[in-house]
């Protein structure tokens, strides 16, 4: 009998316990989606009102004559460009060294120094690429600001990639080995297409964060009132954009940033779905 | 339980019991060669750790020999040793030799890449590349380099699936991914895959231990048939399927080789008393 009640009371417990854990859980997750809801529904009330053809396509203008960001659109397309061309190839070929070749203390290092990069704030490496390239060169310029970018872009693709490679198991490895494949083969043959689509959310989360990025570029790429497509001037983007008209006292103009926003998420959205796609499982 | 001497004497002893077995059988048939693989005195070590102790073995020719002996027995390390597949594992060293008609294949200077073509290797878990069908069967094909055309090309990889006893099931899905197959399937197209490269010696790690009874029986069928252009040299934990598939079976114990003998004569009355043991299941 005794024996009896006690498991009873243990059953209850352990039930209570599961759905006060569950709540739990599920109380936070809602929060979680509730604020990015927010934020997105706030956003898209404020910039929608803004967006017209004249304002994704023209340049700014001074207050009260209208203007828009279509070479901010243009500029940020460039910098993400020149940073995903420089910084993928350099970030995903360290990630491979990491994980098929990188044993021992210099590895070791490098990975130290990778995570040390991740978190220098962003500022700091739009300083550093103003001392080396800015300064020598006495201009502002596209090519500054990709590169800066990049910089922010390597150890995030690097440790993704090295990570996504360490996942592929070592039983395929094995299995090109023994079929006589030279290790260089077995990596761009079996592992790399095995780890591709890993790989490539990995760029993708880079992509998007710096495409976030101002901070690198306020000292590099400068911000441009002019379409331009010359990697050796400066170029808008739309980071910059947004925040010279957030910081500026005319209401136009904050209803410009809102709209600026609207579109630089729709751009990242875009690029996500883009990358998601032409990644997605062939096999 | 068998005193390490005695153990070493009666390995001596059914080394040369084999050796005269193989003599025999040679005279029955001309065309067989010698030994395809013969080892010497080998050892191999995991670091410090001594895995394998002092093993000489002989496989013949166009033969099935099975590896027989309790995990951890290092029956899996050496048939690793047997295409250099523990070269990629940091941290291991090999002593004696291994010859594969007659050439060490431990020497400096042998080109490992050549090696494992030759000797090919099918693994306890069926690892297919996340490709499609053919470009699995294919791959051992294109990274030797040894088709000159596409039609070449899908001829062997044709070969090679009927050869596994896999092609009428894959032939109108070629194009599909390796991933699709069932377990069974997917062991098979690893073997097809091996087989494609046309090697001499093929080595299988416990290849059906993964499957159920009736893929399990597709997969020792195959390898009956094998034996006649392979000498394989399969390791398993199933002592039935070692009966039914092999010619010459070899029992591993702690690292060391305690016999081997034709399959029928383990089976029914072994040389030593530590084999009977393990076979009659008094211990292991």
């Amino acid at each position: 009998m005794t024996s009896d009640t006690q498991t009873k009371t243990a059953a209850n417990r352990r039930r209570i316990t599961s759905s006060v854990m569950t709540t739990l859980t599920a109380t936070c997750a809602f929060f979680a989606v509730t604020v990015l809801v927010l934020i997105i529904g706030y956003i898209a009330l404020r910039g929608l009102g803004a967006i017209n053809l004249q304002f994704l396509t023209d340049t700014p203008k001074p207050v009260g004559e209208g203007g828009g960001i279509g070479n901010a659109i243009l500029g940020s397309l460039i910098l993400l460009l020149l940073s995903s061309v420089i910084g993928l190839p350099f970030g995903i070929a360290v990630g491979i060294y990491l994980a098929e070749f990188g044993a021992g203390r210099f590895a070791g290092l490098i990975r130290f120094v990778t995570d040390t990069l991740t978190g220098v704030p962003s500022i700091v490496v739009g300083v550093f690429v103003y001392t080396i390239l800015v300064l020598p060169m006495r201009q502002f310029s596209a090519l500054a600001g990709g590169i800066a970018l990049a910089l922010v872009m390597i150890p995030i693709i690097a440790r993704t990639t090295e990570e996504m490679i360490r996942l592929v198991p070592t039983s395929l490895r094995e299995g090109a080995l023994a079929l006589g494949a030279p290790q260089w083969r077995v990596t761009t043959g079996v592992v790399l297409p095995a780890a591709a689509s890993g790989i490539a959310t990995g760029a993708m989360l880079a992509v998007a964060r710096v495409s976030g990025e101002t901070a690198p570029l306020l000292f590099t790429a400068f911000g441009s009132r002019f379409f331009n497509v010359y990697l050796d001037q400066p170029i808008a983007s739309l980071t910059v954009q947004i925040y010279n008209y957030a910081i500026s006292p005319y209401d136009e103009w904050h209803a410009m940033a809102w709209a600026a926003t609207l579109v630089l998420m729709t751009l990242i959205l875009a690029i996500n779905i883009l990358v998601r796609f032409f990644t997605r499982k062939k096999i | 339980m068998a005193t390490p001497t005695s153990t070493t004497a009666s390995v001596k002893s059914a080394t040369e019991t084999m050796q005269e077995r193989t003599r025999a059988f040679e005279n029955d048939r001309e065309s067989r060669v010698a030994a395809k693989v013969s080892v010497r005195e080998l050892d191999f070590f995991y670091g410090r750790a001594q895995a394998l102790h002092k093993i000489s073995l002989d496989v013949g020719s166009q033969i099935v020999m099975a590896f027989i002996g309790p995990s951890g027995c290092g029956k899996s390390t050496f048939l690793r040793t047997l295409n250099r597949m523990n070269d990629t594992i940091p941290g291991t060293r090999v002593e004696g030799s291994v010859q594969i008609d007659g050439q060490d294949i431990y020497a400096p200077g042998t080109d490992v890449v050549e090696l494992r073509r030759r000797v090919g290797m099918v693994f306890q878990k069926s690892n297919p590349f996340p490709k499609s069908i053919f470009d699995n069967v294919a791959y051992g094909l294109r990274i030797n380099k040894l088709t000159s055309s596409k039609t070449e090309l899908s001829d062997r990889v044709e070969e090679a699936l009927t050869n596994a006893a896999l092609w009428p099931e894959v032939k109108d899905r070629l194009k599909a991914s390796a991933l699709s197959l069932s377990g069974g399937q997917q062991q098979r197209l690893c073997i097809a895959r091996a087989l494609a490269v046309r090697p001499e010696v093929i080595l299988m790690d416990e290849p059906a231990s993964a499957l159920d009874p009736i893929a399990t029986q597709k997969i020792e069928e195959l390898i009956v048939e094998l034996k006649r252009q392979y000498t394989i040299v399969i390791v398993t934990h199933n002592m039935q399927q070692a009966a039914r598939v092999s010619d010459e079976t070899a029992f591993f114990w702690l690292g060391k080789l305690v016999e081997v003998n034709s399959t029928e004569q383990m089976f029914t009355n072994p040389n030593e008393k530590l084999t009977e043991d393990y076979i009659t299941g008094r211990f292991g």
